[in-house]
């Protein structure tokens, strides 16, 4: 089991990262998200810092959607999700291994590029640690709300935008606690521990929930 | 080993593509499909393969000696219209994925994807992308596929499409050495194919004179 999900994780690592991947593409999208803000806001460095983590939240949101519709769809584009699905081994692990795979390939670059934004907004030290811990702890979850969403969309043509809608009311508890973790870091009196648990909590249920209701939509999405 | 199927009836959407097909099918036996455009030869494929659920019937997977139940789609090869081989990754790299993914199964054993490529007779294009292949070579290359792990069942849906004479006669080669290793093979084709097939299976569509038996 462990060669076959290894050559899986592999597989899916090496395709991103080739031409046509985009991997990049999301974390370009976040830093002109991001990168765009200040100019609208204006230059009060107050105000940025203020609403700082809430941006970089809400633009490395958006950028963990935007490349999830192609979880199923290149594969079924080439007929590789037909012996994906007929294997003996369990497909919420094939489903499971993908989202790893995808949140490793285009989710954590973001993370990564998330202090250099948190400089754009002007937030401090503690303020940037803490939005890249909340992200880091968070995102995964995104990619598994996704994974559901991209399976039920498998079949559509063009599923990349109904993708988001779809799952964007189930991400929307990430990002409260998300952010208010965040804030809790930076103001004194809010405590950081709370939501931070449950912004945990939320990423553990959907590793379970997510791939059990991807695997169940591409069973049944056959034709 | 047999495969087995009961009083199969599939529906795409609300349409009845066939009915009533039974077949059972042994070691080193081969199946035919034939028939006309829309009769349901890639659908009645893909239910064997456990891709769509039958709308009635069943198909099974019987093996001699007491062993784990599998699917019927567990243990076989299915080669669609599509290649399932990622265009961006090389040739070695697409076929040696789908050896460690697939694995053995008990009762026989894959080849490496240099041996593979070796018998459908394209041993120098291991390292070039999937995408640059020529239609032909791209299903030469598929095919290779069903030899990098073992699988008693072969699904072949027009495995010959974009495929010259030669490459025809090599997949007839290949088949016939499957069925001698005492495989199974399924194949829907218009092209005649230079092998025993032990049963034929006209597909003629969905008969609307059967409606009254009740589906």
């Amino acid at each position: 089991m462990g060669i076959i999900m290894t050559a899986l994780l592999l597989r899916d690592l090496k395709l991103s990262i080739r031409a046509g991947g985009g991997a990049l593409i999301g974390v370009l999208f976040f830093m002109t998200v991001v990168a765009v803000i200040p100019f609208g806001v204006g230059p009060d460095l107050n105000l940025l810092a203020r609403i700082g983590p809430a941006i970089v939240w809400i633009g490395a949101l958006l950028a963990a959607l935007l490349g999830l519709d192609r979880l199923f769809q290149t594969e079924r584009e080439d007929g590789s999700l037909d012996l994906l699905l007929m294997q003996e081994h369990p497909l919420v692990l094939t489903v499971l291994v993908k989202c790893l795979a995808h949140w490793l390939a285009n989710v954590l670059p973001l993370v990564i590029a998330s202090p250099l934004l948190g400089l754009f907004m002007n937030m401090n030290e503690v303020g940037i640690g803490a939005v890249m811990l909340t992200l880091l702890v968070g995102s995964p979850a995104l990619t598994f709300i996704g994974a559901v969403g991209a399976a039920v969309a498998v079949t559509l043509p063009r599923g990349g935008l109904l993708v988001s809608i779809l799952v964007l009311p189930l991400c929307v508890p990430v990002l409260i606690f998300g952010v208010s973790a965040s804030y809790a870091a930076v103001e004194d009196p809010a405590p950081f521990l709370p939501p931070f648990l449950i912004l945990v909590a939320i990423t553990m249920f959907f590793a379970v929930l997510g791939p059990l209701g991807a695997a169940l939509a591409l069973r049944n999405g056959g034709d | 080993m047999r495969l087995i199927a009961e009083t199969l009836a599939a529906r795409r959407g609300e349409d009845l593509i066939f009915s009533n097909i039974s077949f059972a099918l042994g070691s080193g036996e081969a199946m035919v499909l034939t028939g006309r455009n829309g009769s349901g030869k890639s659908t009645l494929l893909r239910v064997v393969a456990g891709l769509i659920r039958p709308a009635k019937g069943r198909v099974d997977w019987v093996r001699s000696g007491a062993g784990a139940l599998q699917l019927p789609g567990e243990v076989s090869h299915y080669l669609g219209h599509r290649n399932a081989m990622k265009p961006e990754l090389t040739v070695a790299e697409n076929l040696g994925f789908w050896r460690d993914f697939l694995g053995d199964m008990a009762g026989g054993a894959g080849l490496s994807a240099e041996e593979a490529a070796e018998r459908v007779e394209l041993p120098a294009l291991l390292d070039l992308p999937f995408g640059y292949l020529s239609a032909g070579q791209q299903r030469r290359m598929a095919f290779a596929k069903l030899l990098v792990a073992h699988r008693p069942v072969w699904l072949l849906d027009e495995p010959t499409a974009a495929l010259d004479a030669a490459a025809e006669a090599l997949f007839a080669r290949l088949i016939r050495a499957h069925l001698t290793a005492g495989g199974l093979v399924i194949a829907a084709t218009h092209q005649p194919l230079d092998f025993e097939a032990t049963q034929r299976l006209e597909m003629k569509g969905f008969q609307y004179a059967e409606m009254e038996e009740g589906i």
